[in-house]
């Protein structure tokens, strides 16, 4: 890649100054339109910059590189509307290597080198929690597309956000009630034994005991191992749902050799596509899973009943029909998350206008403008479907899908409503001071 | 399931491990034995190996078993000369001092790391074994496949020992092992015997790789855990010794699979690890090695 | 005498290193400023490695759990038990000196590259129990030090070490008192044992002294500065995590010390600088950085084989401590 400083520039989504330059002449025009009077008038033309934290590098690079596409997706739709506040957005991207130590300095980079509006972008939670005291001390809005529980648990800062994704323990809950009445009432649990396992372990046994159902088991696989086989008699005999949240590069092999253990002669299967997540499901060895279900954030293989918002959104992005990169069947997206990228930087939009933003130091009245917004209504800039937003816990909530496998794809059996993922909030950022 | 059944199967998958591991190890502790330099960059040969056997089965239609041979044979050769290349261009004219060459082999993990990224790619590929057999035990189903990785790694291994110790090129790497400065004395090209090893620890690592690669898949950053195991084993097993490196494999292998069965697996991970440097502390030399000269 | 003049010149050297970072301080941008802050600390855990690899000889693999040690001993104690900064920093301090002398005692049975791999695998075993108490250490995820608890109180005068200029001050401070701990360290007796033993062990032993205690008072002197370089990173940075425990931050302080020079005062810290700074720049130019940096380490040991500072100690300046 001929990345020069850190600015977009994928063969697809080009987004360079040109295009920048573009979307301000848009910008300009529509700027001519009575409605936009008043926004133009206040503004510079200077961008509006955004710190873009991604995974380049490190176990998360194969999320890093479609959050990239993602978001110079929506980047370019949102400049060919005529930006934010009338003013062209631009993305500047620092590699953080997947390691907190090294996010941490780049937010401090965003903040103090590149003078970003805000930083956005980071999806490993090890990597937020670590980049969250630095957002805080360097008083910088971090929207973060992690759906880790995090910013939730009202444990980090009120610079911190995540109103793009529904967080993990809002998932597991709205799945509950779908297991229970139509896979099995007694389920067994299989989870990497680190954070990402943990929220599983804690919040899956009260909601399926709630709905009348049961975890029979838990098995916890450390996150080094490359073979299950050996954990695999722990899963007991009247097992009647395994529910499997492996993720990592092992995943496969997991399937697999679940495969080989059990044959033909298996208890249902309900795993988090987080697993699967830019791999393709008729990879060999995959055929195991034919008739299992997932969840998924957003689909990756286009359905029938898709809103017109929804297929906007694909083309924009560049994936086809079976959320592969178009031109490219082999390159699969990370569908089921990165919607979050389109959809939080049109909050960031949205809370941008609502605050008047012009600049830095109007970072804290954007941090108040976003705490302020309650509901996304489903459409172009909320593709994935309606969502609620509590501003004092900085997290939305949204429907979760359910697919089976059928055929080599991935059909959405059921949807969630987002009653169904919600919970008392654990604490409230905004009594924190700014 | 019973624990009988769960010990056996435990023990089958300690065994498939304990089985690359060694070929793995052996690639290291030749280099380790041979050079006396610690190679960083052996991870990244194994990783290397993995992600060639994904690009030639890939290119190669057909029966996955004329991919799989084909991979079988050349990823190791590519590897080969890439450790070739880089002991020639770097290694030498270091030396082979110690210290220096810590950092260069880091340096070579990076290089082959990011070059692995920007070419392979982040995600983990799978590769299609020559073989699906599933063979059906009472209890439970096992790949067949996966015994058949015991099988080979055995045979290779059996193949090395007789290089080792029955052919001239084998006694010259000894003999410069034993004592350079004598083996220099005798008229033993060391510098070429250096290169030599240098690329054939490459290659077992490749071969190791490209034999597991069909059950787990090859991913940019597998590199790591095969070199610290091999580590482990090398040092366990005593240096430049090839029985003790297979025991001190199968040791590794199995225990991390039979302790799993007893404790939760991280706990299980703790004790393994915490008892195999318990063994290293009262016993430095390793199990079979002769007192560090 | 020669060797007066050498010492003198050693020490305006370090003095004049101390003033020039302190002098820093009022002319760095922002960014640049906080990293040179963070390089301090981690220059530190460097340091407290050098003196156990560059002087004594041995190459541990493990020295992430004394930095580990120090940063969740400081960093949980402030999150669970609510203690006050200072106390806090002591009891990172006192888990590594703790730490360091049951591995010294256990480790230092073995030598050479047995004690190389005995270490990794003890530093191994610790950062899987961090990561087996998720429930109290956060596991992979980590914790945030609460930004509130990390104000020190000193007399009557309070520090917010959330605070740019606060932090980086206490980074120096930490440095400065290390260094001069170090240089008067290898100076003494002491350190000309340590070296003794690195050159030649068994000639130390028969000259009669207790090369057993004299390398295990080495590894607690190691790992406790390690834990202290920890210990500041958790409070001045406000971040616990596993990753700080894993292999990779065990590698790193032997990088740093290699690349600046083994067995040189300031080498941990030339090392440290270089890597961050060629890191932070090739990743502004391209994202196959690694490449960049694993290209530069190749190419700077095959002219600087002993390291920057080792180097020019060799070539040009011998009075170089």
């Amino acid at each position: 890649m001929t990345d020069s400083k850190g600015y977009f520039d994928l063969s697809k989504n080009r987004l360079s100054r040109r295009t920048a330059l573009k979307g301000l002449a848009a910008g300009a025009s529509l700027a001519a339109a009575p409605g936009f009077v008043r926004y133009a008038q206040a503004q510079s033309s200077a961008p509006i910059k955004i710190g873009f934290q991604s995974h380049r590098t490190g176990i998360g690079a194969a999320y890093g590189r479609w959050y990239e596409k993602t978001t110079a997706a929506a980047v370019k739709a949102i400049n060919a509307a005529g930006g934010i506040n009338g003013r062209p957005v631009e993305v500047v991207i620092e590699d953080d290597g997947t390691d907190p130590g090294r996010g941490a300095e780049v937010v401090a980079k965003f903040a103090n080198q590149h003078k970003t509006d805000i930083v956005f972008g980071t999806l490993f939670s090890h990597v937020v929690i670590g980049s969250a005291p630095a957002a805080g001390e360097n008083k910088i809005p971090y929207f973060v597309v992690s759906e880790g529980h995090h910013v939730a648990s009202t444990k980090l800062n009120r610079y911190v956000f995540q109103p793009g994704i529904t967080d993990v323990k809002s998932q597991i809950q709205a799945m509950a009630p779908w297991i229970a009445s139509n896979a099995g009432k007694k389920v067994c649990q299989i989870f990497p034994d680190f954070a990402f396992g943990y929220d599983h372990r804690d919040y899956l046994p009260p909601a399926l005991k709630a709905q009348g159902g049961e975890v029979i088991a838990q098995i916890a696989i450390p996150p080094t191992e490359s073979s299950f086989t050996k954990y695999l008699p722990q899963i007991p005999a009247e097992t009647e749902v395994i529910y499997h949240v492996m993720v990592g590069p092992a995943v496969l092999t997991f399937v697999k050799e679940l495969g080989e253990f059990y044959g033909s002669n298996r208890p249902q299967l309900f795993g988090f596509i987080d697993s699967l997540e830019a791999v393709d499901i008729n990879s060999p060895g995959l055929e195991f899973l034919d008739g299992s279900h997932f969840w998924e954030g957003s689909p990756r293989y286009a359905q029938a009943d898709d809103s017109e918002a929804q297929k906007a959104y694909r083309a924009a992005v560049g994936i086809d029909d079976n959320g592969a990169a178009v031109g490219d069947p082999k390159d699969v997206s990370t569908a089921a998350h990165m919607f979050g990228c389109w959809e939080t930087l049109y909050v960031v939009k949205k809370a941008m206008e609502d605050a008047g933003y012009k600049g830095p130091e109007d970072r804290a009245k954007l941090v108040e403008a976003t705490e302020a917004l309650t509901e996304f209504a489903e459409g172009p800039e909320h593709p994935q479907g309606k969502k609620i937003f509590n501003g004092k816990i900085h997290q939305c909530f949204g429907i979760q899908n359910i697919s089976k496998v059928e055929g080599g794809k991935l059909k959405v059996v059921h949807k969630t409503s987002i009653e169904d993922g919600l919970y008392e909030p654990e604490g409230d950022y905004t009594t924190q001071a700014l | 399931m019973a624990f009988g059944p769960h010990l056996l199967l435990a023990s089958l998958e300690g065994l498939v491990t304990a089985a690359v591991l060694a070929l793995t190890a052996l690639g290291l502790s030749l280099v380790f034995g041979v050079m006396r330099i610690v190679n960083v960059a052996h991870g990244e040969f194994f990783m290397l190996g993995a992600v060639l056997a994904w690009a030639i089965t890939t290119a190669i239609t057909g029966h996955p078993a004329l991919g799989f041979l084909a991979a079988l044979v050349i990823a190791p050769l590519l590897v080969g000369a890439v450790a070739l290349v880089a002991e020639r261009v770097v290694l030498r004219r270091l030396n082979y001092n110690p210290e220096a060459t810590i950092v260069a082999t880091i340096g070579l993990l990076y290089i082959i790391q990011q070059l692995a990224l920007t070419f392979y790619g982040p995600e983990a590929r799978p590769v299609e074994p020559p073989f699906n057999y599933r063979i059906l035990l009472p209890w439970f189903g096992y790949s067949g496949y996966k015994l058949s990785v015991v099988a080979a790694s055995a045979l290779l291994l059996v193949a090395t020992w007789l290089v080792l110790t029955r052919t001239k090129i084998g006694m010259v790497m000894r003999a410069t092992q034993y004592d350079r400065e004598t083996a220099q004395a005798f008229g033993i090209p060391v510098e070429r015997v250096y290169a030599g090893v240098f690329a054939l620890g490459a290659m077992l690592a490749a071969v190791a790789a490209v034999l597991i690669v069909p059950i787990s898949q090859a991913h940019y950053l597998m590199g790591q855990d095969p070199l610290l195991l091999s580590f482990i084993v090398v040092i366990i097993g005593g240096l430049g010794s090839l029985r003790g490196t297979v025991v001190a494999a199968l040791i590794i292998g199995l225990s991390d699979g039979i302790i799993s069965v007893f404790f939760s697996p991280t706990l299980a991970k703790i004790i393994a690890t915490f008892l195999v440097a318990m063994v290293l502390v009262f016993r430095p030399q390793g199990l079979f090695g002769t007192t560090a000269r | 005498m020669k060797g007066e003049a050498s010492a003198l010149k050693a020490y305006g050297l370090h003095v004049a290193v101390i003033g020039l970072l302190f002098a820093l301080s009022f002319v760095l941008p922002p960014y640049h400023h906080g990293l040179v802050a963070r390089i301090m600390v981690l220059a530190t855990f460097a340091m407290g490695y050098n003196l156990l690899f560059g002087y004594v000889g041995l190459l541990s693999l493990g020295h992430a759990m004394f930095f580990a040690a120090g940063l969740y001993g400081a960093g949980l104690s402030v999150y669970h038990l609510g203690w006050s900064v200072p106390l806090a920093f002591a009891g990172g301090i006192g888990c590594g000196a703790v730490l360091a002398l049951v591995i010294g005692l256990l480790a230092l049975r073995t030598s050479g590259v047995a004690f190389m791999i005995v270490t990794m695998m003890f530093a191994q075993v610790f950062y899987l129990t961090i990561l087996y108490f998720a429930r109290w250490t956060g596991g992979d995820q980590g914790l945030v030090v609460p930004q509130g608890s990390r104000v020190m109180y000193l007399g009557g005068a309070s520090f917010d070490l959330t605070n740019p200029a606060v932090r980086y001050r206490v980074a120096l401070a930490l440095f400065a008192i290390v260094l001069a701990v170090v240089l008067v360290l290898v100076r003494s007796g002491f350190g000309r044992v340590l070296v003794a033993i690195r050159e030649n062990e068994e000639r130390t032993k028969m000259l009669g002294f207790d090369t057993f205690a004299n390398k295990l008072a080495a590894v607690i002197v190691s790992g406790t500065i390690c834990a202290a370089a920890g210990a500041a990173y958790a409070l001045l940075f406000g971040y616990v995590g596993s990753s700080f425990a894993s292999v990779q931050y065990s590698i790193l302080p032997l990088l740093w010390v290699l690349l600046g020079g083994a067995a040189t005062a300031l080498g941990p810290l030339v090392g440290t600088l270089a890597m961050y700074y060629v890191t932070d720049i090739a990743s502004s130019y391209t994202s196959a950085w690694l490449l960049i940096v694993g290209v530069m380490l190749i190419v700077g040991v095959l002219f600087f084989p002993k390291g920057v500072l080792g180097t020019i100690r060799q070539r040009w300046l011998r009075w170089l401590p």
